[in-house]
């Protein structure tokens, strides 16, 4: 089967925007477009990734817009929308857009614009995501990370500080990312000294409220080298879903949907976890790091702790986790997480990632929604 | 779908499939077997145990802060079944601490998040140290 490459990718600077989501979303995908060498005009299928544009802007309709806002008319358009992996949802959508021959060439756009809400509004509209029951006893996902590190700090004798060691490792990597948030280093005494969120996660455990868009244009690699010599392409693609109600798994530190997507996307791409040369995990909280490492095959299971406390996901490390600063230094846009964790493995296997580059041939995206409820795992390579 | 399947249950009601499987809250199918829940559990006057809990001091509108937070679990003829649910403190709490439900009228304010009020009930059951 002919696989899909990636042509162009763009991402617009995360953190604290004028923009709204409309204008957001078109400087990713003008961009886009601009990176990939095409025009709106060649776009047959215009995806959006986006959670919740109407309950923060009350804008809906918005991938119509951005088709116009693109000149990308008649294409076909649609919005995805799987919480905080919408982006990785998009891109597994428009993955099938073309390689089942409906589309020749896919725009795929995510965003989000949260900052103008409240800290305690934007939590309350993602917690929103929640079944009745949890939500009536005020949970939120923060909650959620506090009840399963604990469990998980207990459950394999790992330190606290081990996890504040996630938190300094990619807010080190954010630096050198001039897309992030946060361009700031802090140390492991900042971290747990800080404000206390969810007992025993403080505040540095947790990514920020971000605006931003992220874009991939996507073609079948048989005509990719007609666009541009610089692309990669998906080898694998998968998603999977766990409980919705979070406290009906056997087994809370383990994310099941990690697991069957993972195992999926490998074994479509032929590829197993000792393959990955680097990966952008949805770090959305400190704990989500470990948990994932160890569902996706890269360490035991309760061992990543360990992995992060010898530096072997550290950017010289084995296996270089967050080389981006992940959700935690560069944001969490909700809809354009996913596509951003592309972005940054898009531009770390074209050798373009300037400070922050490692030595890559393949790599792995892992994007969450909920809190776990919904996972995509991507594997992207050189050609 | 009866009434007992209902989602907006006021109660600490586990569901039960006709293969003994339970779960809280009940579904339209048995998340372990996909059998139809024929019958519901009480588990009000059941004593659990924490799995885990937490201290939420960041909370959504409508919600008291600090908001402190335990899933339990309950052993019913040797079948375990978790709750997630507030506590009413969080002094003597630790991970395998004995708790006890305690009815609560209105968990969180109604209206105060983005959650339509009439879509569901807003009483239940809080946990505190046995
Ligand atoms: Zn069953």
């Amino acid at each position: 089967m002919d696989r899909v490459a990636i042509i162009g990718a763009s991402m617009t600077a995360f953190g604290d925007r004028d923009a709204w989501l409309l204008a957001l979303l078109a400087e990713a995908g003008d961009a886009a477009l601009t990176d990939a060498g095409v025009d709106g005009d060649d776009v047959d299928h215009l995806y959006v990734s986006n959670m919740a544009s109407g309950e923060f802007e009350g804008q809906t309709g918005v991938p119509n817009a951005l088709a116009h806002d693109l000149a990308a008319m008649p294409a076909y358009t649609a919005r995805i929308d799987q919480t905080s992996s919408s982006g990785g949802a998009g891109i597994y959508a428009a993955w099938q857009s073309v390689a089942s021959g409906a589309s020749d060439l896919t725009l795929l756009v995510g965003g989000e614009k949260m900052t103008h809400r409240t800290t305690g509004e934007a939590t309350d509209v993602i917690a929103s995501l929640t079944h009745p029951v949890e939500y009536k006893h005020g949970v939120t996902l923060p909650s959620f990370a506090g009840l399963t590190a604990r469990k998980y700090l207990a459950q394999y004798d790992a330190p606290r500080e081990s996890l504040g060691k996630v938190a300094v490792k990619n807010h080190r990597n954010g630096l050198d990312n001039p897309h992030a948030q946060f361009r700031k280093e802090v140390d492991l005494e900042t971290v747990l000294d800080s404000p206390m969120v969810a007992d025993p996660l403080r505040l540095y455990d947790f990514c920020p409220i971000t605006d931003g868009s992220a874009a991939l244009v996507l073609c079948p690699e048989s005509v990719a080298a007609e666009y541009t010599d610089d692309y990669v392409v998906i080898s694998g693609v998968a998603g999977a879903t766990d409980t919705h109600v979070v406290h009906e798994r056997d087994d809370p530190t383990t994310m099941r949907g990690v697991v069957e997507s993972a195992e999926q996307a490998y074994e479509m791409a032929g590829r197993g976890p000792d393959d990955i040369d680097v990966a952008e995990l949805h770090d959305m909280f400190t704990i989500l790091e470990f948990l994932q490492s160890e569902d996706l095959g890269f360490f035991e299971k309760g061992a990543g702790w360990k992995a992060v406390r010898d530096g072997v996901t550290d950017r010289d490390g084995d296996l270089p986790i967050n080389t981006s600063g992940g959700l935690k230094s560069k944001g969490h846009p909700l809809g354009a997480s996913g596509v951003a964790q592309a972005y940054e493995l898009y531009q770390q296997l074209l050798g373009t990632a300037g400070d922050r580059q490692v030595d890559a041939e393949v790599g792995l995206a892992c994007n969450v929604g909920g809190f776990g409820n919904c996972v995509t795992t991507t594997i992207l390579e050189q050609p | 779908m009866s009434d007992d399947h209902d989602s907006t249950e006021p109660g600490l009601d586990a569901h039960r499939c006709e293969n003994g499987h339970l779960s809280y809250p009940g579904h339209a199918r048995c998340p372990d077997c996909g059998a139809p829940q024929t019958e519901t559990v009480d588990l009000a006057e059941r004593t659990g145990e924490v799995v885990t809990w937490t201290t939420s001091t960041a909370t959504p509108p409508g919600v008291r802060e600090p908001n402190h937070l335990a899933i339990v679990e309950f052993e019913v003829d040797g079948e375990a079944v978790r709750a997630l649910g507030q506590l009413t403190t969080a002094d003597g709490i630790e991970i395998g601490a004995a708790v006890d439900p305690v009815y609560c009228a209105e968990l969180r304010a109604p209206g105060a998040g983005i959650r339509e009020p009439e879509s569901q009930r807003w009483d239940g059951y809080r946990f505190e140290p046995a």
